[in-house]
C-alpha cells in the first residue's frame, strides 16, 4: 500500500471567479491527521471541496492514493444541513451509505454492523430511533460524524468539526478524532479556526495563506507560521 | 349534485369517478414532491410555477387555441420557468423565495393583461386562477397525463428513496457520496412543473401550491421520520381531496378551494396535536424528576 493517500501537484482553485489557492503541492501520509488551518478566505473549504471532487481544479492535480472518491467520509461544515429536517439517527447515519449502494438501490452487505460500530464509537447508539433536530448540537455533529464513517473507507474530511460546539463537546469530538486514527488507522483532514486544541490532536499542518502555503510537523506549527515564508511543499517532514 | 343522484347517474358516476383518479393521483404527485420541496426551502415554487401556467393558458387564449392545446404548451414553459428557477437559486444571484415571487406576480400580471386583450370572459379567467367550477371539464387526457406522472413519480421515489433523502437532507454530503444533485434538482423541477399544470385545471393557479406545501407540513408535526413524513404526506393528501371533493359535489362549492380547506383542517389538527404530545412529555419529565 502507498504511504500517501493524497498527493496534490501545483494545484490552483478559484471560488466565485477569484483565484484562492494557487500552485499548492503537497503529500499526506496514510494514518495521519492533518490539520488545515488558514485564515477566512484563504482556501480551506474550497482546498475541501476539490479533494472531495465538488469542483475542478483550474490546473494542477490531486491523486487520492488507493481510494476512490466515493469512499471518502465527510463532516460538512453545519450550513448544509436542515435543522428541522424530520429524520431519525438511524436515517441519517444510513444516508452515509448511499454513495456505495448495491444496484443504485440496496444498502451494502454489511451496512447494519457499520452503521452500529460508527454510532458506538461516537456514542449515539443509544440514540438511533430518537428525531435528529431534537438532540443537542454536540450530539448531532456525533451523528454527522457516524454518517461520514459510514461513507469513510480510509479517509476523512471534517470541515470545522467543532465551530459551533462547546468546550466539553469539543473535548469529546477531538478525542473521538484522535481514537479514529490510532483504534481504526484512518486518515483525517480537519479544517478548524480552533488551533489551540487542533494543533495538538493534529500530526501535521497544512497553513493556506495569500503569500503562499506551507506544510510543517504539529509541533513545528508555531515557530513555522512566526517565521512564515514560502517555500516548496514537497519538502514533508 | 347530491351523492344519489350520483350514484344513480351512469355518467354524473363516469365524471366523478374520473375527477377523483385525476385529483387523488395529482395530490399523491404533489404530496410526494412537496416533500423534497419544503425540505430544500421551495416551498413557493408551486405558487411561481402556477402562475406560470396562468400566464401560459392567457398567451394560448390569446393565440386562439383551445383549452386543451394550451395546457399542452404550458407544459415546456412550467418546466423552463422551474429550471430558471432553480438555476437563479443555485447561482446565488437571486434565492429561490424572491425569484418564486418575481416569477409569479410577474406571470399574474402579464397574464391578465393578455386575457383582456384576447377577450377572454372574467368567468374563464377565474377559472384559471381558482379551479373549474364543474368536474366535467377533467377529460380522459387529463387521466392518461396523471396515472403516467403518478406512475413515473411513485417509481422514482421507491427506486431512488436513499438518494432523494440524502440530497433533501445534506446536498453537499449527497453530492460528495457521488449522487448527481444536480440531475435529481432538475428532474424535481420538471416533475413539478408537469403536476402543476395538470393540477391546476381542478385547484386552480392560486390553491395547487397547497396540495404541495400542505400534506408535507402537517406530516412534520407528527412523523419522527423521513418515511413517516412521506407515506403521512401521500396517505393524507390523497383523504383531503376525497373529502374536499365530496364536500365540494354535495354542496356545489369550487373543489380546489375544498380541497384546500380539507388540508387546512387536518394541519390545524396535526399541530395541535404536536402540542398536546409536547405537553403530556414536558409534564411526564417534570413527574419524574420532581
Amino acid at each position: 500500500m502507498e504511504s500517501n493517500i493524497i498527493e496534490c501537484r501545483n494545484l490552483t482553485l478559484a471560488y466565485d471567479g477569484s483565484v484562492v489557492i494557487k500552485d499548492l503541492s503537497f503529500d499526506m501520509p496514510r494514518g495521519e491527521i492533518m490539520l488545515v488551518s488558514g485564515e477566512n478566505g484563504s482556501g480551506k473549504s474550497t482546498l475541501i471541496r476539490a479533494l472531495l471532487g465538488l469542483i475542478k481544479p483550474i490546473s494542477g492535480r490531486i491523486n487520492l492514493k488507493g481510494i476512490k472518491r466515493g469512499d471518502i467520509g465527510y463532516l460538512p461544515q453545519q450550513s448544509g444541513v436542515s435543522r428541522d429536517f424530520p429524520a431519525t439517527v438511524k436515517e441519517v447515519v444510513y444516508s452515509g451509505f448511499t454513495g456505495h449502494l448495491r444496484f443504485g438501490m440496496f444498502y451494502p452487505e454489511n451496512a447494519a454492523s457499520d452503521a452500529s460500530r460508527a454510532m458506538k464509537l461516537t456514542g449515539v447508539d443509544d440514540l438511533q430511533g430518537q428525531c435528529f433536530n431534537e438532540l443537542s448540537g454536540g450530539q448531532q455533529q456525533r451523528v454527522l460524524l457516524s454518517r461520514a464513517l459510514c461513507a469513510a473507507r480510509e479517509l476523512l474530511i471534517l470541515d470545522e468539526p467543532t465551530n459551533t460546539l462547546d468546550p466539553a463537546s469539543a473535548a469529546d469530538m477531538y478525542s473521538i478524532i484522535t481514537s479514529l486514527k490510532h483504534e481504526h488507522g484512518m486518515s483525517v483532514v480537519m479544517v478548524s479556526h480552533d488551533l489551540e486544541t487542533s494543533v495538538t490532536t493534529a500530526d501535521r499542518v497544512l497553513h493556506l495563506c495569500c503569500d503562499g502555503a506551507f506544510c510543517c510537523a504539529a509541533p513545528d506549527y508555531e515557530h513555522e507560521l512566526a517565521s512564515h515564508h514560502r517555500y516548496d511543499v514537497n519538502k514533508v517532514i | 349534485m347530491t351523492f344519489t343522484e350520483i350514484l344513480s347517474s351512469d355518467f354524473l358516476m363516469s365524471v366523478v369517478i374520473r375527477a377523483l383518479i385525476v385529483g387523488a393521483l395529482i395530490s399523491v404527485c404533489s404530496s410526494l414532491l412537496g416533500v423534497s420541496l419544503v425540505m430544500k426551502r421551495y416551498s413557493m415554487i408551486g405558487d411561481g410555477l402556477s402562475h406560470v401556467g396562468y400566464f401560459a393558458l392567457a398567451l394560448g387564449a390569446l393565440v386562439g387555441v383551445g383549452s386543451e392545446i394550451s395546457q399542452a404548451l404550458a407544459i415546456p414553459v412550467v418546466i423552463a420557468a422551474a429550471v430558471l428557477i432553480l438555476k437563479l437559486d443555485e447561482s446565488r444571484k437571486i434565492s429561490g423565495d424572491a425569484a418564486c415571487a418575481i416569477v409569479a406576480t410577474g406571470s399574474v400580471a402579464v397574464g391578465t393583461i393578455v386575457f383582456s386583450i384576447s377577450g377572454t370572459a372574467t368567468s374563464d379567467i377565474c377559472s384559471s386562477l381558482f379551479g373549474s367550477s364543474s368536474v366535467v371539464t377533467v377529460t380522459n387526457r387529463d387521466a392518461v397525463l396523471s396515472i403516467v406522472l403518478a406512475a413515473v413519480v411513485i417509481v422514482w421515489f421507491l427506486l431512488f428513496f436513499k438518494q432523494i433523502f440524502s440530497t433533501a437532507f445534506d446536498e453537499q454530503f449527497a453530492a460528495a457520496s457521488g449522487i448527481k444533485t444536480s440531475a435529481f434538482r432538475m428532474l424535481l423541477a420538471v416533475l413539478t412543473a408537469v403536476t402543476i399544470v395538470v393540477g391546476m385545471k381542478m385547484m386552480g393557479a392560486i390553491m395547487i401550491s397547497a396540495l404541495i406545501v400542505f400534506p408535507a407540513m402537517s406530516a412534520m408535526r407528527l412523523a419522527k421520520s423521513f418515511k413517516g413524513v412521506v407515506i403521512f404526506a401521500a396517505l393524507s393528501s390523497i383523504l383531503c381531496f376525497v373529502v374536499g371533493f365530496a364536500a365540494a359535489c354535495r354542496f356545489s362549492l369550487q373543489t380546489g378551494a375544498a380541497v384546500v380547506c380539507a388540508e387546512l383542517a387536518l394541519f390545524i389538527v396535526s399541530c395541535t396535536f404536536e402540542k398536546l404530545r409536547a405537553a403530556v412529555r414536558t409534564k411526564r419529565t417534570f413527574e419524574k424528576t420532581a
